[in-house]
Protein backbone atom coordinates (compact mmCIF):
# COMPACT_ATOMS: atom_id res chain seq x y z
CA UNK A 1 0.00 0.00 0.00
CA UNK A 2 1.82 3.09 -1.23
CA UNK A 3 0.33 5.94 0.77
CA UNK A 4 1.81 8.60 -1.46
CA UNK A 5 -0.86 10.76 -3.04
CA UNK A 6 0.88 14.01 -3.80
CA UNK A 7 2.83 14.81 -6.95
CA UNK A 8 6.44 15.29 -5.85
CA UNK A 9 9.69 14.53 -7.70
CA UNK A 10 10.58 11.07 -6.39
CA UNK A 11 10.98 7.61 -7.99
CA UNK A 12 13.02 5.07 -5.97
CA UNK A 13 10.00 2.88 -5.13
CA UNK A 14 9.74 1.66 -8.72
CA UNK A 15 13.41 0.71 -8.77
CA UNK A 16 13.31 -1.08 -5.44
CA UNK A 17 10.74 -3.68 -6.49
CA UNK A 18 12.22 -6.95 -7.75
CA UNK A 19 8.94 -8.01 -9.33
CA UNK A 20 8.21 -4.80 -11.21
CA UNK A 21 5.04 -4.34 -9.14
CA UNK A 22 5.45 -0.58 -8.79
CA UNK A 23 4.93 0.81 -12.25
CA UNK A 24 7.58 2.79 -14.07
CA UNK A 25 7.24 6.57 -13.93
CA UNK A 26 6.70 8.51 -17.12
CA UNK A 27 7.13 11.74 -15.18
CA UNK A 28 9.14 11.70 -11.95
CA UNK A 29 6.33 13.67 -10.29
CA UNK A 30 3.71 10.99 -10.96
CA UNK A 31 2.04 9.25 -8.03
CA UNK A 32 3.16 5.59 -7.72
CA UNK A 33 0.82 2.85 -9.00
CA UNK A 34 0.95 -0.75 -7.86
CA UNK A 35 0.35 -3.75 -10.11
CA UNK A 36 -1.34 -6.07 -7.60
CA UNK A 37 -0.83 -9.13 -9.81
CA UNK A 38 2.91 -8.76 -9.52
CA UNK A 39 3.28 -7.80 -5.86
CA UNK A 40 4.63 -10.63 -3.71
CA UNK A 41 4.38 -8.72 -0.42
CA UNK A 42 8.12 -8.91 0.16
CA UNK A 43 8.28 -5.42 1.67
CA UNK A 44 11.51 -4.19 0.07
CA UNK A 45 9.65 -1.05 -1.00
CA UNK A 46 8.76 -0.34 2.63
CA UNK A 47 12.44 0.19 3.40
CA UNK A 48 13.20 1.97 0.13
CA UNK A 49 10.65 4.79 0.26
CA UNK A 50 12.26 8.08 1.36
CA UNK A 51 8.90 9.32 2.62
CA UNK A 52 8.29 6.18 4.74
CA UNK A 53 4.93 6.00 3.02
CA UNK A 54 4.79 2.32 2.01
CA UNK A 55 3.17 -0.46 4.04
CA UNK A 56 2.44 -4.11 3.31
CA UNK A 57 -0.61 -5.96 4.61
CA UNK A 58 -0.68 -9.74 4.54
CA UNK A 59 -4.23 -10.89 5.17
CA UNK A 60 -3.37 -14.61 4.99
CA UNK A 61 -1.67 -14.75 8.40
CA UNK A 62 -4.61 -16.51 10.03
CA UNK A 63 -8.42 -16.48 10.01
CA UNK A 64 -8.54 -13.53 12.41
CA UNK A 65 -5.16 -11.87 11.99
CA UNK A 66 -3.13 -9.97 9.48
CA UNK A 67 0.53 -9.01 9.30
CA UNK A 68 1.43 -5.40 8.65
CA UNK A 69 4.92 -4.29 7.61
CA UNK A 70 5.90 -0.75 8.50
CA UNK A 71 9.06 1.34 8.38
CA UNK A 72 10.43 2.12 11.86
CA UNK A 73 13.38 4.46 12.32
CA UNK A 74 13.61 4.61 16.10
CA UNK A 75 16.00 3.23 18.67
CA UNK A 76 15.77 0.80 20.30
CA UNK A 77 14.11 -1.39 17.71
CA UNK A 78 11.51 -3.80 19.04
CA UNK A 79 12.46 -7.45 19.15
CA UNK A 80 10.61 -10.41 17.70
CA UNK A 81 8.04 -11.60 20.21
CA UNK A 82 7.65 -8.19 21.87
CA UNK A 83 4.15 -6.96 22.51
CA UNK A 84 3.74 -3.43 21.25
CA UNK A 85 1.03 -0.79 21.02
CA UNK A 86 -0.23 -0.53 17.47
CA UNK A 87 -0.97 3.03 16.38
CA UNK A 88 -3.13 4.59 13.72
CA UNK A 89 -2.25 7.44 11.38
CA UNK A 90 -2.72 9.96 14.18
CA UNK A 91 -0.53 8.10 16.63
CA UNK A 92 -3.54 6.87 18.63
CA UNK A 93 -3.14 3.37 20.07
CA UNK A 94 -5.68 1.02 18.47
CA UNK A 95 -4.77 -2.26 20.05
CA UNK A 96 -1.82 -4.35 21.16
CA UNK A 97 0.00 -6.65 18.80
CA UNK A 98 3.02 -8.88 18.63
CA UNK A 99 6.17 -8.20 16.70
CA UNK A 100 6.48 -10.97 14.16
CA UNK A 101 9.69 -10.00 12.45
CA UNK A 102 12.25 -7.20 12.50
CA UNK A 103 14.34 -6.63 9.40
CA UNK A 104 17.25 -4.33 10.23
CA UNK A 105 18.08 -1.60 7.77
CA UNK A 106 20.41 -2.55 4.98
CA UNK A 107 23.85 -1.09 5.68
CA UNK A 108 25.06 1.58 5.89
CA UNK A 109 21.94 3.32 7.17
CA UNK A 110 18.86 1.67 5.72
CA UNK A 111 15.38 1.85 7.15
CA UNK A 112 14.39 -1.03 9.47
CA UNK A 113 11.11 -2.76 8.66
CA UNK A 114 8.94 -4.22 11.42
CA UNK A 115 6.23 -6.81 10.75
CA UNK A 116 3.47 -6.85 13.36
CA UNK A 117 0.62 -9.27 13.89
CA UNK A 118 -2.69 -7.53 14.39
CA UNK A 119 -6.39 -8.36 14.36
CA UNK A 120 -7.50 -8.43 10.74
CA UNK A 121 -9.92 -5.51 11.09
CA UNK A 122 -6.95 -3.19 11.65
CA UNK A 123 -5.06 -3.98 8.45
CA UNK A 124 -5.95 -0.65 6.87
CA UNK A 125 -5.44 1.44 9.99
CA UNK A 126 -2.38 0.13 11.84
CA UNK A 127 0.49 2.28 10.64
CA UNK A 128 2.85 2.66 13.59
CA UNK A 129 4.04 1.03 16.77
CA UNK A 130 5.18 2.08 20.18
CA UNK A 131 7.08 -0.02 22.69
CA UNK A 132 4.88 -0.64 25.70
CA UNK A 133 6.22 0.75 28.95
CA UNK A 134 7.55 -1.60 31.65
CA UNK A 135 4.80 -2.95 33.85
CA UNK A 136 2.03 -2.36 31.30
CA UNK B 1 51.78 38.32 6.27
CA UNK B 2 49.14 37.97 3.61
CA UNK B 3 49.42 34.85 1.51
CA UNK B 4 48.57 35.08 -2.18
CA UNK B 5 46.78 32.10 -3.70
CA UNK B 6 45.84 31.52 -7.32
CA UNK B 7 43.02 29.51 -8.82
CA UNK B 8 41.10 29.58 -12.10
CA UNK B 9 37.78 29.12 -10.31
CA UNK B 10 37.04 29.97 -6.70
CA UNK B 11 33.93 28.37 -5.25
CA UNK B 12 32.53 29.85 -2.05
CA UNK B 13 30.46 27.32 -0.14
CA UNK B 14 31.08 23.57 -0.11
CA UNK B 15 27.49 22.43 0.13
CA UNK B 16 25.78 20.37 -2.60
CA UNK B 17 25.80 23.21 -5.13
CA UNK B 18 29.37 24.32 -4.51
CA UNK B 19 30.84 20.82 -4.48
CA UNK B 20 28.94 19.83 -7.62
CA UNK B 21 30.18 22.98 -9.34
CA UNK B 22 33.76 22.46 -8.22
CA UNK B 23 33.84 18.83 -9.34
CA UNK B 24 32.21 19.58 -12.68
CA UNK B 25 34.65 22.39 -13.48
CA UNK B 26 37.56 20.24 -12.30
CA UNK B 27 36.46 17.46 -14.62
CA UNK B 28 37.09 19.84 -17.52
CA UNK B 29 40.57 20.65 -16.31
CA UNK B 30 39.83 23.79 -14.33
CA UNK B 31 42.00 24.41 -11.23
CA UNK B 32 39.49 25.01 -8.43
CA UNK B 33 39.79 26.44 -4.94
CA UNK B 34 36.79 25.38 -2.85
CA UNK B 35 36.24 27.52 0.24
CA UNK B 36 34.04 26.83 3.25
CA UNK B 37 34.01 28.16 6.79
CA UNK B 38 33.28 24.67 8.11
CA UNK B 39 35.78 21.88 8.59
CA UNK B 40 34.17 19.57 6.06
CA UNK B 41 32.39 19.68 2.75
CA UNK B 42 28.67 18.97 2.69
CA UNK B 43 26.87 22.15 3.81
CA UNK B 44 23.36 21.32 4.93
CA UNK B 45 23.83 17.68 3.91
CA UNK B 46 25.99 17.15 6.99
CA UNK B 47 22.99 17.25 9.26
CA UNK B 48 20.42 15.62 7.04
CA UNK B 49 19.76 12.18 8.43
CA UNK B 50 16.59 11.76 6.38
CA UNK B 51 16.40 10.09 2.98
CA UNK B 52 16.53 12.05 -0.23
CA UNK B 53 13.76 12.26 -2.75
CA UNK B 54 14.38 12.85 -6.45
CA UNK B 55 15.82 10.38 -8.91
CA UNK B 56 16.86 6.84 -8.13
CA UNK B 57 19.89 7.33 -10.34
CA UNK B 58 20.81 10.48 -8.45
CA UNK B 59 20.93 9.57 -4.77
CA UNK B 60 17.20 9.19 -4.03
CA UNK B 61 16.75 7.02 -0.95
CA UNK B 62 20.23 7.90 0.30
CA UNK B 63 20.59 9.89 3.49
CA UNK B 64 22.03 13.37 3.15
CA UNK B 65 24.90 12.59 5.51
CA UNK B 66 26.06 9.76 3.23
CA UNK B 67 25.90 11.98 0.18
CA UNK B 68 28.07 14.44 2.11
CA UNK B 69 30.55 11.63 2.77
CA UNK B 70 30.63 10.68 -0.91
CA UNK B 71 31.29 14.31 -1.82
CA UNK B 72 34.09 14.51 0.71
CA UNK B 73 35.80 11.52 -0.89
CA UNK B 74 35.42 12.92 -4.38
CA UNK B 75 36.76 16.33 -3.42
CA UNK B 76 39.75 14.90 -1.57
CA UNK B 77 40.74 12.66 -4.45
CA UNK B 78 40.34 15.25 -7.19
CA UNK B 79 43.79 16.66 -8.11
CA UNK B 80 42.20 19.79 -9.58
CA UNK B 81 40.34 20.77 -6.42
CA UNK B 82 41.94 22.34 -3.36
CA UNK B 83 39.63 22.49 -0.38
CA UNK B 84 40.26 25.43 1.94
CA UNK B 85 38.38 24.47 5.09
CA UNK B 86 37.80 26.73 8.08
CA UNK B 87 38.02 29.65 5.67
CA UNK B 88 35.54 32.47 5.30
CA UNK B 89 35.24 34.63 2.19
CA UNK B 90 35.19 38.28 3.23
CA UNK B 91 34.65 39.95 -0.11
CA UNK B 92 35.23 39.87 -3.84
CA UNK B 93 36.95 42.78 -5.56
CA UNK B 94 37.11 44.23 -9.10
CA UNK B 95 40.61 42.98 -9.64
CA UNK B 96 39.44 39.41 -9.33
CA UNK B 97 40.58 39.02 -5.76
CA UNK B 98 38.63 37.03 -3.22
CA UNK B 99 39.64 37.99 0.29
CA UNK B 100 39.72 35.07 2.68
CA UNK B 101 39.99 34.76 6.43
CA UNK B 102 41.06 31.67 8.30
CA UNK B 103 42.59 31.05 11.71
CA UNK B 104 45.93 31.59 10.02
CA UNK B 105 45.02 35.13 8.99
CA UNK B 106 43.96 36.93 5.83
CA UNK B 107 44.72 35.58 2.36
CA UNK B 108 44.13 36.93 -1.13
CA UNK B 109 42.85 34.40 -3.63
CA UNK B 110 43.31 35.55 -7.23
CA UNK B 111 40.72 33.82 -9.37
CA UNK B 112 39.54 34.19 -12.95
CA UNK B 113 36.00 33.10 -12.14
CA UNK B 114 33.92 32.94 -8.96
CA UNK B 115 31.04 30.62 -8.12
CA UNK B 116 28.99 31.76 -5.13
CA UNK B 117 27.16 28.84 -3.51
CA UNK B 118 26.75 30.19 -0.01
CA UNK B 119 23.29 28.81 0.54
CA UNK B 120 20.74 30.30 2.88
CA UNK B 121 19.84 30.78 6.51
CA UNK B 122 16.72 30.81 8.67
CA UNK B 123 14.35 33.72 8.52
CA UNK B 124 13.80 35.33 11.92
CA UNK B 125 10.30 35.75 13.28
CA UNK B 126 9.22 38.68 15.41
CA UNK B 127 7.35 37.89 18.62
CA UNK B 128 7.71 38.82 22.28
CA UNK B 129 10.35 36.65 23.88
CA UNK B 130 12.10 35.83 20.62
CA UNK B 131 15.44 36.69 22.15
CA UNK B 132 15.19 34.19 24.99
CA UNK B 133 17.67 31.31 25.15
CA UNK B 134 15.75 28.34 23.86
CA UNK B 135 14.59 30.03 20.66
CA UNK B 136 16.45 28.36 17.80
CA UNK B 137 16.40 28.25 14.04
CA UNK B 138 15.43 24.76 12.85
CA UNK B 139 18.78 24.38 11.10
CA UNK B 140 20.59 25.05 14.36
CA UNK B 141 18.54 22.37 16.15
CA UNK B 142 19.36 19.96 13.35
CA UNK B 143 23.07 20.68 13.63
CA UNK B 144 23.00 20.41 17.41
CA UNK B 145 21.27 17.03 17.31
CA UNK B 146 22.53 15.38 14.18
CA UNK B 147 26.10 16.62 14.10
CA UNK B 148 26.85 17.04 17.79
CA UNK B 149 24.41 14.59 19.40
CA UNK B 150 22.97 17.20 21.76
CA UNK B 151 19.25 17.54 22.51
CA UNK B 152 18.10 21.17 22.36
CA UNK B 153 15.66 20.69 25.25
CA UNK B 154 12.76 18.66 26.55
CA UNK B 155 9.75 19.87 24.59
CA UNK B 156 9.57 21.88 21.39
CA UNK B 157 7.10 24.21 19.71
CA UNK B 158 7.88 24.06 15.99
CA UNK B 159 6.88 27.13 14.01
CA UNK B 160 6.41 26.36 10.33
CA UNK B 161 5.11 23.30 8.50
CA UNK B 162 7.34 23.46 5.43
CA UNK B 163 9.61 20.49 4.79
CA UNK B 164 12.21 21.74 7.22
CA UNK B 165 9.70 22.12 10.08
CA UNK B 166 8.22 18.68 9.40
CA UNK B 167 11.56 16.92 8.99
CA UNK B 168 13.19 18.50 12.04
CA UNK B 169 10.09 17.59 14.10
CA UNK B 170 10.59 13.99 13.03
CA UNK B 171 14.28 14.14 13.92
CA UNK B 172 13.45 15.64 17.32
CA UNK B 173 11.12 12.70 17.97
CA UNK B 174 13.87 10.30 16.90
CA UNK B 175 16.14 11.95 19.47
CA UNK B 176 13.56 11.43 22.19
CA UNK B 177 12.49 15.08 22.34
CA UNK B 178 8.80 15.84 22.59
CA UNK B 179 7.25 18.05 19.91
CA UNK B 180 4.26 19.70 21.53
CA UNK B 181 2.91 21.07 18.27
CA UNK B 182 3.76 22.31 14.81
CA UNK B 183 2.04 25.61 14.07
CA UNK B 184 1.49 26.91 10.58
CA UNK B 185 0.12 30.38 9.85
CA UNK B 186 -1.20 29.37 6.44
CA UNK B 187 -4.42 27.39 6.08
CA UNK B 188 -2.55 24.41 4.63
CA UNK B 189 0.55 22.39 5.48
CA UNK B 190 3.51 23.73 3.53
CA UNK B 191 5.71 20.66 3.15
CA UNK B 192 5.28 17.26 1.52
CA UNK B 193 2.26 15.24 2.62
CA UNK B 194 4.42 12.21 3.36
CA UNK B 195 6.56 14.22 5.81
CA UNK B 196 3.41 15.46 7.52
CA UNK B 197 1.98 11.92 7.68
CA UNK B 198 5.16 10.66 9.32
CA UNK B 199 4.85 13.07 12.23
CA UNK B 200 1.10 12.70 12.54
CA UNK B 201 1.67 8.97 13.03
CA UNK B 202 3.73 9.98 16.07
CA UNK B 203 0.78 11.93 17.41
CA UNK B 204 2.39 15.32 16.78
CA UNK B 205 -0.38 17.90 16.21
CA UNK B 206 -0.09 20.17 13.17
CA UNK B 207 -2.18 23.28 13.76
CA UNK B 208 -2.82 25.31 10.63
CA UNK B 209 -3.91 28.95 10.88
CA UNK B 210 -1.96 29.15 14.13
CA UNK B 211 1.12 30.99 15.17
CA UNK B 212 3.09 31.94 18.25
CA UNK B 213 1.84 34.85 20.29
CA UNK B 214 4.79 34.95 22.68
CA UNK B 215 7.51 32.95 24.33
CA UNK B 216 8.08 33.58 28.04
CA UNK B 217 10.49 32.72 30.79
CA UNK B 218 12.91 34.35 33.20
CA UNK B 219 16.33 33.40 31.79
CA UNK B 220 15.21 31.00 29.07
CA UNK B 221 12.10 29.72 27.39
CA UNK B 222 9.75 28.23 29.98
CA UNK B 223 6.62 28.22 27.90
CA UNK B 224 4.99 29.60 24.78
CA UNK B 225 1.53 30.83 23.92
CA UNK B 226 0.06 30.03 20.52
CA UNK B 227 -3.16 31.33 19.00
CA UNK B 228 -5.35 31.05 15.96
CA UNK B 229 -5.20 33.57 13.13
CA UNK B 230 -8.16 35.10 11.38
CA UNK B 231 -8.42 35.70 7.62
CA UNK B 232 -6.30 38.84 7.94
CA UNK B 233 -3.39 37.17 9.78
CA UNK B 234 -4.44 38.72 13.06
CA UNK B 235 -4.47 36.66 16.25
CA UNK B 236 -7.93 35.90 17.59
CA UNK B 237 -8.23 36.79 21.29
CA UNK B 238 -9.62 33.91 23.30
CA UNK B 239 -7.95 31.21 21.20
CA UNK B 240 -4.70 31.32 23.18
CA UNK B 241 -3.15 28.05 24.31
CA UNK B 242 -0.26 27.86 26.75
CA UNK B 243 2.26 25.17 25.88
CA UNK B 244 4.74 23.71 28.34
CA UNK B 245 7.80 23.88 26.12
CA UNK B 246 11.42 24.87 26.68
CA UNK B 247 12.37 25.22 23.03
CA UNK B 248 10.82 27.30 20.27
CA UNK B 249 12.06 26.27 16.85
CA UNK B 250 11.74 28.62 13.87
CA UNK B 251 11.21 26.97 10.50
CA UNK B 252 9.47 29.77 8.65
CA UNK B 253 11.63 29.71 5.59
CA UNK B 254 15.16 30.25 4.46
CA UNK B 255 16.52 33.37 2.91
CA UNK B 256 19.62 33.52 0.68
CA UNK B 257 23.01 34.44 2.17
CA UNK B 258 23.74 36.81 -0.66
CA UNK B 259 25.96 39.37 1.09
CA UNK B 260 29.00 38.62 -1.03
CA UNK B 261 26.95 39.14 -4.19
CA UNK B 262 25.72 42.54 -2.99
CA UNK B 263 29.32 43.43 -2.21
CA UNK B 264 30.55 42.20 -5.60
CA UNK B 265 28.06 44.48 -7.32
CA UNK B 266 25.77 41.84 -8.80
CA UNK B 267 22.23 43.00 -9.52
CA UNK B 268 19.86 41.68 -6.87
CA UNK B 269 16.06 41.50 -6.94
CA UNK B 270 13.51 40.79 -4.25
CA UNK B 271 11.55 37.72 -5.34
CA UNK B 272 9.33 36.25 -2.61
CA UNK B 273 8.84 32.95 -4.46
CA UNK B 274 12.59 32.35 -4.25
CA UNK B 275 12.97 33.34 -0.61
CA UNK B 276 13.92 37.00 -0.69
CA UNK B 277 16.81 38.89 -2.21
CA UNK B 278 18.29 36.80 -5.02
CA UNK B 279 20.86 37.61 -7.71
CA UNK B 280 19.73 37.96 -11.31
CA UNK B 281 21.41 35.37 -13.52
CA UNK B 282 21.21 34.02 -17.08
CA UNK B 283 20.92 30.55 -18.64
CA UNK B 284 24.60 30.01 -17.87
CA UNK B 285 24.15 30.73 -14.15
CA UNK B 286 26.19 33.95 -14.52
CA UNK B 287 25.15 37.06 -12.57
CA UNK B 288 25.42 40.63 -13.85
CA UNK B 289 28.83 40.80 -12.17
CA UNK B 290 31.06 39.49 -14.92
CA UNK B 291 32.67 36.17 -14.17
CA UNK B 292 30.55 35.64 -11.04
CA UNK B 293 28.32 32.56 -11.15
CA UNK B 294 25.73 31.31 -8.67
CA UNK B 295 24.08 28.02 -7.77
CA UNK B 296 22.05 26.48 -4.98
CA UNK B 297 19.89 28.13 -2.34
CA UNK B 298 21.67 31.48 -2.66
CA UNK B 299 20.09 31.75 -6.11
CA UNK B 300 16.65 30.76 -4.86
CA UNK B 301 15.48 28.47 -2.06
CA UNK B 302 14.87 25.00 -3.45
CA UNK B 303 16.44 21.77 -2.37
CA UNK B 304 19.44 19.53 -2.70
CA UNK B 305 18.79 17.82 -6.05
CA UNK B 306 18.29 21.14 -7.81
CA UNK B 307 21.30 22.55 -5.96
CA UNK B 308 23.48 19.74 -7.30
CA UNK B 309 22.20 20.10 -10.85
CA UNK B 310 22.48 23.90 -10.82
CA UNK B 311 25.96 23.59 -9.33
CA UNK B 312 27.03 21.33 -12.16
CA UNK B 313 25.58 23.76 -14.68
CA UNK B 314 27.43 26.68 -13.13
CA UNK B 315 30.67 24.69 -12.98
CA UNK B 316 30.26 23.69 -16.62
CA UNK B 317 29.60 27.26 -17.73
CA UNK B 318 32.49 28.63 -15.71
CA UNK B 319 34.75 26.02 -17.34
CA UNK B 320 33.38 26.95 -20.75
CA UNK B 321 34.04 30.64 -20.16
CA UNK B 322 37.65 29.70 -19.37
CA UNK B 323 37.89 27.99 -22.76
CA UNK B 324 38.04 24.49 -21.32
CA UNK B 325 34.96 22.95 -22.92
CA UNK B 326 34.47 22.32 -26.64
CA UNK B 327 31.30 23.63 -28.36
CA UNK B 328 29.66 20.27 -28.99
CA UNK B 329 30.33 18.89 -25.52
CA UNK B 330 29.16 22.12 -23.90
CA UNK B 331 25.92 22.17 -25.85
CA UNK B 332 25.14 18.53 -24.96
CA UNK B 333 25.96 18.84 -21.27
CA UNK B 334 24.17 22.19 -20.92
CA UNK B 335 21.07 20.69 -22.47
CA UNK B 336 21.14 17.52 -20.38
CA UNK B 337 21.58 19.36 -17.05
CA UNK B 338 18.95 21.97 -17.97
CA UNK B 339 16.54 19.16 -18.80
CA UNK B 340 17.24 17.57 -15.43
CA UNK B 341 16.42 20.87 -13.69
CA UNK B 342 13.25 21.24 -15.72
CA UNK B 343 12.15 17.72 -14.81
CA UNK B 344 12.74 18.32 -11.11
CA UNK B 345 10.70 21.50 -11.31
CA UNK B 346 7.92 20.07 -13.47
CA UNK B 347 5.57 18.99 -10.70
CA UNK B 348 3.33 21.12 -8.46
CA UNK B 349 6.20 21.63 -6.04
CA UNK B 350 8.15 23.36 -8.80
CA UNK B 351 5.41 25.82 -9.74
CA UNK B 352 6.38 28.42 -7.18
CA UNK B 353 10.04 28.16 -8.22
CA UNK B 354 9.21 28.56 -11.90
CA UNK B 355 7.14 31.65 -11.11
CA UNK B 356 10.12 33.08 -9.27
CA UNK B 357 12.58 32.14 -12.01
CA UNK B 358 10.39 33.80 -14.61
CA UNK B 359 10.97 37.07 -12.75
CA UNK B 360 14.72 36.51 -12.94
CA UNK B 361 14.63 35.78 -16.63
CA UNK B 362 12.05 38.39 -17.62
CA UNK B 363 13.49 40.29 -20.51
CA UNK B 364 15.76 37.42 -21.46
CA UNK B 365 14.95 34.07 -23.05
CA UNK B 366 12.86 32.04 -20.64
CA UNK B 367 14.84 29.12 -19.32
CA UNK B 368 14.26 25.52 -18.29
Amino acid sequence: MVECFQRIPCDPCHYSCRSGAIKEFKDINDVPEVDWEKCTGCGVCVAACPGLAVFVMDETASASECLVAMPHEFSPLPREGDTVDLLDREGVALTRGMVERVIPGRKPAGTPVVWVRAPKEYSLTVRGLCLTKEGD
Amino acid sequence: MIAVLIAELAVVGAGPAGVSGALEAASHGVRVALVDRGDRTGGQLLKQTHKFFGWHRKSAGTRGILIARQFEGEVRSDPNVTFLSGTEALGYYDDGVLLLESPGGIDRLHCDRLLVATGASERMLVFPGNDLPGVYGAGAVQTLMNVHGVRPGRSVLMIGSGNIGLIVSYQLAQAGVEVAAVVEALPAIGGYAVHASKIRRLGIPILTRHTIKEAYGKDQVEGAVIWELDGKWVGIPGTERDLDVDVVCLATGLTPLAEILWQAGAEIKYIPELGGFVPLYNQDMETTAKGVFVAGDVAGIEEASTAMAAGRLAGLCAARSLGKVADGEFKDLHESISTELAELRAGPTGEKILKGLAQIWSGTEVGA
